[in-house]
């Protein structure tokens, strides 16, 4: 339903003044394909080309070659359709950010199209389903990140699409706003199959509202699974956090055979491990000296970050904002 | 728009989620020019309340302040004329011309405009809706301009009248260019400095008196849209004054204007798919 199948994005623009920068494959033969109905996610470090996939998804962008399909209409060619097919929450909302959200909301419905009366009830009824009813006469300017987050979800839920391109909807909201956004999703997809596309950063939600997520990295799809499917490459393996007093007795041995496959921030080191040199390290850590400056330590089975920890990590550099 | 298989038709009909997966699916409504106008205009007009009153206090001082410096260098007569028609259409300039193009500049630089981009919006509704209300920004900063200025050089009330077809026209032409060079400069900080630049040239060569001025300067001056709108409104201070000469004056406002929304249309849609 939304079928990408290649997209090559050679961005080589040299600006006066200043060398031409050298070409960037954004997206370097990436093909995707999401069912309808799906809560598919796009994971993957900054400068992936997630945002660059959803510009191209959206008809904000044309891509060099390939073809972008989205629910049977082929978005290359008409770039124009997609805003009737899709709603989209950018990250940016300086359009609306001088406006109350009551405005905001009903401006964007009626610029999807909705005549008066119409906008102003999906105004209301989305207002009140996210509740920002409270908050109706406020402009975005003066709403905390959270709040004005959910507003700009709200202008993106008026005017009901059949997919939704959302570029991580949640960033700064607290609990409760983020229970609101997955409510009204589920409950879009539920009533009418509406498909999501989501793009994120945040693995831990990513690992317990997505259907299916690919991870991108360099323009391409280096893995795409569900996320239990995703777990599995790494099922073999255990993560092991220590966490040292002060600092890590790398006198001891066993310790320092540990440090070159730890990943350290700080007085913590987390290290992923076979089961058995998993028992091994902690029966090292635990007893002799080393148990001296252990202050804490935990193991636990892989979870998605693991996974694109995994996956990031045969690129050579460290991914991952979580 | 593109053909639908019978069999997705067939399945829509009888209520079922599912369509094949084939299928296109309809596409959702496209806004209209008008209501999609109208709702634009609103929203920028909500916009004053928020954050634009302060400037339009400034436009507003900047012409009087600069018509009572003037009270001393003008004796009256055409130059006296020539400052209140050039102070009332500077705060024209002021707001549809610079924060226009402040306003579209930094929509573009920052990515807002993908909001409106991802819209089912005609590119003319966006463009026309904020320029219109840019344009009705400055109705109170001129209209005060005007008459404090008749006041200050003893000019007749008259015909400032008048105003009510000056500001659009000149309003649609300013408009116009500052949305033009705010979707077109390749920067915020470019679309603010042509947005200055673009004040300031109104300012010397509206304000001041044309005969005073070298020859290269009248060319700039004929070829500055602000200027007709000035020429328009001091016209009118005569005893009798030339209405043909005042109509031709504003015709030349509104081709300008459709000319620049033209272009600022055209440069709103290169901005939006980059």
């Amino acid at each position: 339903m939304v079928r990408d199948l290649v997209k090559v994005y050679p961005a080589a623009r040299g600006r006066r003044g200043r060398p031409a920068t050298p070409e960037v494959r954004a997206s370097d033969g990436l093909g995707i394909e999401v069912g309808r109905g799906e809560i598919f996610g796009l994971l993957g470090p900054n400068g992936a080309g997630k945002s660059t996939l959803v510009r191209q998804l959206t008809g904000l962008m044309r891509p060099d070659s390939g073809s972008v399909h989205v629910l049977g209409h082929d978005i290359v060619r008409h770039p124009e359709r997609a805003a009737r097919l899709l709603a989209y929450l950018g990250q940016e909302s300086t359009a609306l950010d001088e406006l109350t959200v009551s405005l905001a909301v009903e401006t964007t419905a009626r610029l999807r199209g909705l005549d008066a009366a119409r906008a102003r009830a999906e105004r209301d009824d989305v207002m009140a389903e996210l509740g920002l009813t409270g908050l109706a006469g406020r402009p975005l300017k003066k709403l905390s990140g959270g709040q004005r987050r959910l507003a700009c979800f709200a202008t993106a839920l008026v005017g009901e699409r059949p997919l939704l391109v959302l570029d991580e909807p949640t960033t700064g909201m607290d609990p409760v706003a983020r229970r609101a956004v997955w409510g009204a999703v589920d409950r879009r997809r539920a009533e009418r199959g509406t498909t999501v596309l989501l793009v994120t950063h945040n693995v831990i939600e990513a690992e317990t509202v997505l259907d299916r997520v690919a991870v991108l990295d360099h323009g391409r799809v280096i893995a795409c699974d569900t996320p239990g499917g995703l777990k599995e490459q790494v099922a073999g393996e255990v993560r092991v956090e220590l966490v040292w007093r002060e600092r890590a007795p790398v006198d001891v041995p066993e310790v320092a055979a540990l440090r070159s496959s730890a990943v350290e921030s700080g007085r913590k080191w987390t290290l992923r491990l076979a089961p058995e040199e998993a028992r091994a390290a902690v029966a090292a850590v635990t007893g002799g000296g080393a148990f001296a400056a252990l202050d804490d330590f935990t193991l636990a089975t892989p979870s998605l970050e693991d996974v694109y920890l995994a996956l990031g990590g045969r690129g050579g550099d460290g991914l991952v904002k979580v | 728009m593109s053909a639908v298989p019978l069999e997705a038709v067939v399945r829509a009909e009888e209520g079922a989620v599912r369509v094949p997966p084939d299928a296109a699916a309809p596409l959702g409504a496209r806004a209209r020019l008008m209501p999609a106008l109208a709702a634009v205009y609103r929203a920028q007009l909500s916009r004053a309340r928020v954050a634009r009153i302060p400037l339009l206090f400034v436009a507003t001082f900047q012409s009087v302040g600069i018509m009572v410096l003037m009270r001393g260098v003008v004796d009256g007569g055409d130059e006296a004329h020539a400052v209140v028609a050039g102070s009332s259409v500077l705060v024209v300039a002021f707001v549809a011309l610079n924060l226009l193009a402040q306003y579209f500049g930094q929509l573009r630089g920052d990515g807002g405009l993908d909001h409106y981009a991802t819209l089912p919006v005609p590119p003319a509704a966006v463009v026309l809706g904020a320029a219109a209300a840019y344009a009705s920004f400055t109705v109170p900063g001129t209209v005060v301009t005007a008459v404090v200025g008749c006041g200050l050089f003893g000019l007749p009330l008259t015909h400032l009248w008048v105003l009510a077809a000056v500001v659009p026209l000149s309003g649609a032409a300013l408009a116009g260019l500052g949305a033009a060079l705010g979707l077109l400069a390749p920067r915020p900080e470019l679309a603010t400095l042509l947005g200055q630049m673009g004040m300031s040239a109104a300012l010397l060569l509206g304000v001041l008196p044309a005969e005073r001025m070298p020859g290269l300067l009248q060319y700039a001056r004929d070829l500055l849209p602000s200027t007709y709108g000035v020429e328009a409104l001091a016209r009118t201070f005569d005893a009798d004054p030339d209405w043909g000469a005042v109509a031709l004056d504003l015709a030349v406002c509104a081709g300008v204007g459709v000319a620049s929304l033209a272009v600022a249309t055209w440069a709103y849609r290169r901005a939006a798919v980059r």
